[in-house]
């Protein structure tokens, strides 16, 4: 028994050792060895985020180097502390107190202590950089804007959140990444592929050659340029008409769905969010809860689409067969619903369709509402077929163009008012305010240029889209390149597209008259409230106008909502045609119209619900 | 021609298992030593040139072990024994000092270690001196002659200070234990080390309430014709609760910090995980960094030269005492477990060799080889996966160095000699 007794203690230590090994190396090893193991860094090697360039191949985004003044605290040998600061243009104290934080987070790796230098100031600094031990410049690329607009559209970029990192494994910390508009759309695109590199390191964290001889290595993929479908001088021009009013402006390209220009008022320079004061920047505009320049008006205000939507009202009663042309209302500087009288600027008279468009008349397209309702047999089956043609010019849907966000607007159907009145106890008295385009529909401006473009083609439109070309391949997406048509046959356009020509004739945008150019547009004035203390009140009517031109093969189609800017042709009409004629002629021909655009603003009105004294609204003097 | 007769004799198994764990040794050396400038595995300003360099003369040793005969080693047991004592004594006046531990002779080309050496002999003496036909293990003298054999080496390594190699002296008990000394030194020594972990990890108040659980329960189940004398149960008791009270005592005031770090570390008697993890990051910082390196290797290794923490230097003393780490990192599992059965079959072959010898003096030595290899091999791989504290030890034929291994070499080789020689005993 003895002599089993170390025999036994040998084959027992063996049992331990091997168990204990198992548990290390079969159940303990992570899946993700290289990532956490100590001796193997990755390091990345950037590439060059990708251009941006307009329609015409004018540079609008590239990049341009940053500098960041790095520092390895055990390196950092006694220095003139005085002459370095002031070098660098920061504080001794600052930088005492950049270099302990470097410090507690490591003394042996690189820590940034003064993010973002200017060119200039590297100028400088490079020089001297080689006095002090320690401290080095290390290269990073920002964004450079060769332009003053389009901030809404092209988006910025910004570092990696926790979020980013968790949902997307191709980023590290501390890269950056698009966070809005085009920069965000097309992340992948301008991105390119960053090269990895594996580097074998000692204890001490120094190199000490390539992880398997780099076999794993990858090189970096510059980002791909893109061109997209903005006309820069026409988007810095329509930001130059925006000054001082809210709002926003799209306009595209009917042919092809290419947005040419897209603006919201107000909005900022895409300077001011890159470098060192970004996060200042941000804050400030994103705390702007009142002008609020960050919220793309453009496509995320949904206010009711007033008189534009009337002409849709016209084309869906042809279709329908309710109405001819000749069909007459007659109105009362207003109508009856039911005991009250809606008003009606236009006039009074008989109204055919022509003068029905081009006075703006209300009652004209209440009458041709209520009859298209009481032409079928149920409110429903009314409801549904008027819901089907609205939707098939892009409204009350998302519109699926190629930017980050967006809001659907609205077109109400059955359901909807189901809910609100209760099953099937409403009529189309309940929903007339729909023909004039106030009650309950809603459109974002994008949704009413595309809406405009789809007249100015007779009968389609292509989803409006900005991208153009991703390097040399021009776009074949489907989706941007395929006619969507309306439920509205063709013939049925031309007395509607008369009738907003004639809107420029001799209607209410007659004064806006382009010489050369024959447009066809539409005035909207458009009730709006809000609420002061609670108290419902009503704010000065928004301006509204949507147009395109040339009248036969037309070139731009646009849509203007200035908020508060009162009647259409006021501020939006005015704004709409310089717009075109800027586009389609390269240059202004009224003086007068530009003037008082570039000069007026609408600060005054956007001061009265917080003047917190009684205002008036809609004040003709201007 | 005894030459000729020893090496037809001469046990193959182990042979082949030796030249398996010096190969494997020495290119696991080789990994961890390894530079980008490296250039000839013969470049003796290299660690693992250097290496080459210790097995070749291990390789001329075993030569020269093999020729002589086999009674040379029991004839002049005594002579080893007693210059292995004079050598660790100069050291107290010539020694040279590396690393803090003045363990080596410099003779210029090469460090010589002689404790390294100081094992073999005493294992000779020991075995030397029970197997004399006037010793007897029962009488309290003679072990007493004997534990003083294997203390006296001990005693002059303590002071170096190398309490590491110091320890394995006292494997050779096992030696003692297998030639009769009773078996009942063995359990208090096992009690001892299970009361001395116990109070660690439980507290004094514990370790007495349940030893008292366990004498009540043998009370309660033993029969009641047998008789149980009260006295020396009381007494036992007592004593133990004195021991376990001198544990806590010895713990806090005779250890050193670092000691108790260690201790904290291996029974994980620190409680608040900041503290532990504080500990895992200073003194734990080996064990944390070979274990962290064993682990990485996976089931099949990273592969050779391939070890990222070894290429890195991230486990201190990788060379020597972490070498298994590399197996572990570049080889994975299959290395690491083929490593420990090798070692098994190796040990278990040896002890079975042991008992085949006719001369007592020839299984006496045997056992000692297994004894000193035994603790070797448990302490080192048993510290460097973090089932053992930290004591420093090498791994036999594994380990860089010359002496340790010139040492193993002709601890293990004499006994092949002896073993070859067994069947002429009687002549």
């Amino acid at each position: 028994m003895k002599k089993l007794v170390l025999s036994s203690l040998i084959i027992l230590i063996g049992i331990t050792f091997l168990s204990r090994l198992s548990y290390l190396q079969l159940f303990r090893i992570s899946p993700n060895q290289i990532l956490e193991d100590p001796a193997v860094t990755i390091v990345y090697d950037y590439p060059e985020r990708g251009y941006i360039y307009d329609r015409n191949g004018d540079l609008l985004v590239a990049n341009q180097p940053a500098y960041d003044v790095m520092v390895v605290p055990r390196d950092v040998k006694p220095l003139d502390t005085l002459e370095f600061c002031s070098m660098l243009g920061i504080t001794r104290e600052h930088f005492i107190q950049r270099m302990e934080k470097a410090r507690i987070y490591s003394p042996r790796l690189p820590s940034v202590l003064v993010p973002q230098l200017s060119k200039e100031d590297y100028a400088s600094l490079q020089e001297k950089m080689r006095k002090y031990r320690g401290f080095y410049i290390e290269k990073r690329s920002l964004r450079d804007y060769d332009t003053n607009a389009g901030a809404s559209v092209l988006g910025y970029i910004s570092e990696v959140n926790e979020w980013d990192l968790k949902s997307n494994p191709l980023y590290e910390l501390g890269e950056l990444t698009g966070r809005t508009g085009i920069e965000k759309q097309y992340e992948e695109v301008l991105r390119g592929r960053k090269g990895k590199k594996y580097i074998q390191k000692d204890r001490f964290n120094r190199v000490i050659g390539p992880y398997k001889e780099g076999s794993l290595d990858t090189l970096a993929k510059a980002g791909t340029e893109i061109h997209i479908t903005l006309d820069k001088k026409l988007q810095e021009y329509g930001e130059q008409l925006m000054v001082g009013k809210r709002g926003g402006i799209v306009a595209i390209e009917p042919g092809s769905g290419e947005i040419l220009s897209m603006i919201s008022g107000p909005t900022y320079v895409p300077e001011l969010l890159v470098g060192r004061e970004r996060s200042r920047n941000y804050s400030r505009l994103h705390n702007d809860s009142i002008s609020k320049p960050t919220w793309d008006r453009s496509i995320l205000a949904e206010p009711s689409p007033g008189s534009p939507f009337k002409t849709l009202q016209a084309l869906a009663a042809l279709q329908e067969g309710v109405i001819s042309t000749e069909t007459t209302f007659r109105c009362y500087n207003g109508f009856y619903v039911g005991r009250t009288k809606r008003g009606c600027h236009c006039g009074g008279g008989l109204r055919t369709m022509n003068s029905g468009i081009y006075k703006s008349c209300n009652a004209y397209f209440a009458g041709t509402f209520r009859k298209f309702y009481e032409s079928f047999e149920t409110t429903d089956d009314a409801m549904d077929v008027w819901e089907k043609h609205m939707k098939s010019f892009g409204l009350g849907d998302y519109l699926g163009y190629d930017l980050p966000t967006g809001r659907p607007g609205r077109i109400p159907n059955k359901a909807y008012y189901d809910k609100v009145y209760g099953d099937g106890r409403w009529t189309s008295t309940y929903i007339i305010s729909n023909a004039i385009g106030q009650g309950e529909v809603a459109a974002t401006p994008i949704q009413l240029a595309n809406m405009t473009a789809a007249i100015a083609n007779r009968g389609f439109y292509y989803t409006p889209h900005f991208l153009k070309k991703i390097g040399d391949k021009t776009i074949e997406n489907p989706e941007f390149t395929q006619r969507k048509y309306t439920t509205i046959d063709p013939e049925h356009f031309e007395p509607v597209v008369r009738g907003m020509a004639d809107v420029y004739e001799k209607g209410t945008a007659k004064w806006l008259q382009v010489p050369g150019i024959e447009i066809a547009g539409k005035t909207g004035t458009v009730e709006n409230y809000t609420r002061i203390e609670g108290e419902r009140t009503q704010l000065t009517d928004h301006s509204v106008f949507v147009a395109f031109a040339p009248v036969d093969n037309p070139r731009i189609a646009i849509a203007v909502y200035i908020e508060n800017g009162y009647y259409g042709a006021r501020y939006a009409g005015h704004i709409a045609s310089l717009m075109i004629e800027k586009y389609i002629k390269g240059e202004i021909s009224r003086k007068d119209l530009e003037k008082r655009m570039l000069e007026k603003t609408l600060d005054h009105e956007y001061a009265k619900p917080y003047s917190g004294s009684e205002f008036k609204i809609n004040e003709y003097v201007w | 021609m005894s030459g000729n007769s020893a090496l037809r004799r001469v046990d193959w198994v182990c042979v082949l298992i030796f030249f398996l764990l010096l190969a494997m040794g020495w290119i696991n050396i080789y990994s961890s030593t390894f530079t980008e400038e490296s250039t000839s595995i013969f470049d003796t300003s290299q660690l693992y040139g250097k290496q080459l360099m210790f097995i070749g003369i291990s390789l001329a040793f075993i030569v020269l072990v093999m020729a002589l005969e086999a009674s040379f080693y029991e004839r002049f047991s005594s002579l080893f024994y007693i210059i292995a004592l004079v050598l660790l004594l100069g050291l107290f006046a010539f020694g040279k000092t590396i690393a803090g531990a003045t363990s080596w002779y410099d003779l210029g080309f090469f460090n010589l270690q002689p404790s390294e050496l100081a094992k073999t002999a005493t294992a000779l003496a020991l075995a030397k001196y029970l197997s004399d036909i006037q010793t007897d293990i029962k009488i309290r003298k003679d072990q007493m002659m004997s534990l003083l054999i294997l203390i006296l080496p001990a005693l002059l390594i303590i002071p170096q200070p190398d309490p590491g190699s110091a320890l394995v002296f006292f494997s050779l008990i096992f030696v003692l234990f297998r030639e009769g000394l009773p078996l009942w030194y063995l359990a208090i020594g096992f009690l001892a080390i299970l009361v001395f972990v116990c109070t660690l990890m439980f507290g004094s108040v514990w370790v007495a309430i349940g030893l008292a659980l366990i004498v009540g329960i043998i009370f309660l189940l033993k029969k009641p014709s047998v008789r149980i004398p009260m006295i020396p149960v009381i007494g036992f008791y007592v004593l133990t609760l004195a021991f376990s009270l001198s544990v806590n005592f010895v713990f806090e005031n005779v250890f050193e910090q670092r000691h108790r770090d260690r201790f904290s570390l291996w029974l994980r008697l620190e409680k608040d995980p900041d503290k532990l993890e504080e500990i895992r990051k200073t003194i734990g910082y080996n064990t944390y960094q070979s274990e962290k390196a064993i682990e990485s290797g996976g089931f099949f290794g990273k592969g050779f030269l391939e070890g990222t923490r070894t290429k890195g230097d991230f486990v201190p003393e990788q060379h020597t005492d972490y070498i298994f780490t590399t197996v572990g990192e570049e080889w994975g599992f299959v290395g690491t477990s083929a490593v420990v059965l090798l070692f098994t079959i190796l040990l278990l072959r040896l002890v079975h060799l042991a008992e085949r010898q006719k001369n007592p003096f020839s299984r006496m030595y045997g056992y000692g080889v297994v004894s000193i290899l035994l603790i070797h091999y448990f302490i080192n791989i048993g510290m460097v996966i973090g089932v053992l504290p930290t004591i420093g030890i090498p791994l036999p034929f594994f380990s860089y160095g010359g002496s340790g291994l010139i040492g193993f070499t002709l601890l293990l080789f004499i006994f092949l000699r002896l073993d070859a020689n067994r069947l002429k005993e009687w002549n």
